[in-house]
């Protein structure tokens, strides 16, 4: 075995946290029957930062992204997400919190019999009390942002998948989310459909200042959108650096994770 | 490959190998049977993990046996535990949904805003106006045939003329509601679990907890209502052509005038039957409901799960359809509806 880069990732951040974390993981543990799929994580997301999680199928980056927004409740350990824990606080709090977090899902997960722009403007329909008028701006806005303006009446049947997970985007980013959960933003995708949703997420953490978390295990996707980089192995964090540290590193999980091509 | 030398036993140790390619292990096998031919014996030994793998995939390790103990014997007592525990969690978790259900539609009923109407009436149309035709056509050949039936036997006694009234209370207090309820459920509850099911295995369920919004109130609470605003509708109608299915045999094989008929099932039917039958619709429609979406809520595992989800919420619906109205029944006889 070669030298090993940060073997055990651990609590200590880099100065540059000086902020309490957004995102606080300690010690979660979370089993589908016997297998072990979070074994003790710890993690902390600061403020503004976007972080990749690498790692190979099955080692929990999805469940991890589930456990930030209370889809998943661990087994063990605690989630805090702007310092609230959240699986103790009450359902309206969580409803609150959910509504600062956007989470792009794998496909988008549109609902299916509303067309574009009632997918978008659904959250605001059911949250708010804007009036039409006002939802229609918004919703046009976000549309835009995504590159996607004057589609409101298409069924989301009839889209491409990169097309779906943008309108998925505009409606995380609807309720003017904080933070942004991604979940395999590339998965499905051409490579250069994947190359502009990465452009478009690294577009939105800098206009909109907003903290990210992508899942991802394509190296070009860290390259555009990494602050940091963790990659996680049989539930845990192998390693924990900066992007640029992270692929020049000659940890061997993470030589072989990449390919080995450093370029 | 092997040079001409002593012959004896070779024993190749590759405890220190930590990776091999497939080539590399091709070349090994082929060294060991050169030695062979050669009449010298040849061996690997000490091969760990992968490399050990990959020469067990070519048949060149023998496959050390397992380490672990065979499964242990489970005993009937075991068995019968294992089967009570599992009973009992599945009853807790019913006993969940439906208090999910009690709490959702009390919230539903304090602040009737926050339903999805527009959904409520798109699910009635599909589900109830849509679901017109079949009804009426099964539910008027079952009073017909019932007619039919019932005719050879009471024109032995002469008394033809009480077809009206078996017909009518068969039909208004019991099929017609079962009937309705049982092409509902095939109808109905199949599209709602597989609507459902569908929703949840491309994460749309999770999708609107993350926005903020709770599945029961904007899925469940519309196939709800649409149900228990359509089945009595459609149960009314179908009582409706089960008495007409009556009345067309009565009338064209039994040589029974329609006024006679039509008052025989007056005298005999009355408004209580109707009501009853209508009772029964409602709770009907509450099963129905409860049971698809439940199934379709609970699916995992993709197009297959989707699959299971759907044959189960229909088989199930129904079993608790029968079971509910035999219940039903006998309440009604005991309060004399």
């Amino acid at each position: 075995m070669e030298e090993t880069t940060k073997p055990q990732a651990t609590t200590e951040r880099p100065a540059s946290g000086e902020a309490a974390p957004i995102i606080r993981f300690r010690g979660v543990h979370k089993s589908f029957g016997d297998k072990v799929i979070l074994d003790g994580l710890d993690l902390d997301v600061p403020e503004g930062q976007t972080l990749v999680i690498m790692g190979p199928s099955g080692t929990g980056k999805s469940v991890t992204l589930r456990h930030v927004i209370g889809l998943m409740q661990p087994d063990q350990g605690q989630v805090e997400v702007w310092g609230k824990d959240v699986n103790q606080i009450a359902r309206k709090e969580l409803v609150a919190l959910r509504k600062r977090i956007g989470y792009l899902f794998q496909d988008g997960a549109l609902i299916n019999w509303l067309n574009v722009g009632d997918n978008v403007a659904l959250p605001l329909r059911e949250n708010s009390k804007l009036d039409e008028a006002e939802i229609r701006e918004k919703v046009e806005h976000k549309l835009e942002l995504v590159h996607l303006p004057g589609i409101w009446d298409r069924m989301p049947g009839e889209l491409s998948g990169g097309m779906r997970k943008r309108v998925g985007l505009a409606r995380a980013l609807i309720t003017d989310a904080e933070l942004i959960l991604y979940d395999e933003p590339n998965a499905g995708l051409d490579p250069e459909m994947s190359g502009s949703i990465n452009q478009l997420i690294a577009e939105i953490a800098d206009t909109l200042g907003i903290t990210s978390v992508v899942v991802t295990h394509l190296q070009s996707c860290v390259r555009v959108v990494a602050d940091r980089v963790v990659l996680l192995e049989k539930g845990r964090l192998v390693v924990d650096l900066p992007r640029d540290e992270f692929l020049a590193s000659k940890h061997p999980r993470v030589r072989s994770f990449l390919g080995d091509d450093p370029d | 490959m092997v040079e001409d030398g002593p012959v004896g036993h070779y024993e190749l140790d590759l405890s220190g190998v930590r990776g091999m390619d497939g080539g590399s292990a091709a070349l090994l096998i082929q060294l060991i049977g050169d030695l062979r031919e050669r009449g010298a014996e040849g061996e690997i030994v000490g091969a760990t993990g992968k490399v050990r793998g990959l020469l067990e995939l070519y048949g060149a390790h023998p496959p050390k046996p397992s380490d672990k103990a065979p499964p242990a014997r489970v005993g009937l007592f075991e068995q019968v535990g294992a089967a009570v525990d599992d009973l009992l969690g599945k009853l807790g978790e019913a006993a969940d949904y439906i208090g999910t259900l009690v709490a959702e539609a009390r919230l539903a009923i304090r602040t009737p805003r926050t339903v999805p109407w527009g959904n409520v009436v798109r699910l009635a149309e599909r589900h109830g106006a849509d679901a017109l035709p079949i009804v009426a056509a099964i539910n008027f050949l079952v009073g017909l045939i019932l007619a039919f039936q019932a005719s050879g036997q009471l024109e032995r006694f002469g008394a033809e003329i009480l077809v009206a009234d078996l017909v009518g209370l068969s039909v208004v207090r019991e099929l017609g509601p079962l009937m309705t309820a049982i092409i509902v459920a095939g109808r109905s509850g199949a599209a709602f679990a597989a609507e459902l099911g569908t929703m949840r295995v491309s994460e749309e369920v999770d999708a609107l907890r993350t926005l903020g919004m709770s599945p029961y109130r904007f899925l469940v609470a519309p196939r709800f209502i649409a149900l228990i605003l359509t089945l009595p509708l459609l149960t009314l109608m179908a009582d409706g052509v089960g008495l007409l299915g009556g009345l067309v045999v009565g009338i064209y094989v039994l040589d029974l005038t329609l006024i006679s008929y039509w008052n025989e099932t007056l005298s005999a039917v009355g408004g209580l039957d109707i009501l009853g039958g209508l009772i029964k619709s409602v709770l009907f429609a509450m099963v129905i409901a409860a049971i698809a979406c439940q199934r379709g809520l609970a699916t995992s595992g993709g197009a297959e799960g989707v699959g299971r989800s759907t044959t189960s919420a229909v088989v199930t619906t129904i079993f608790h359809l029968v079971l509910l109205d035999a219940a039903l029944t006998w309440v009604f006889r005991i309060y004399g509806i």
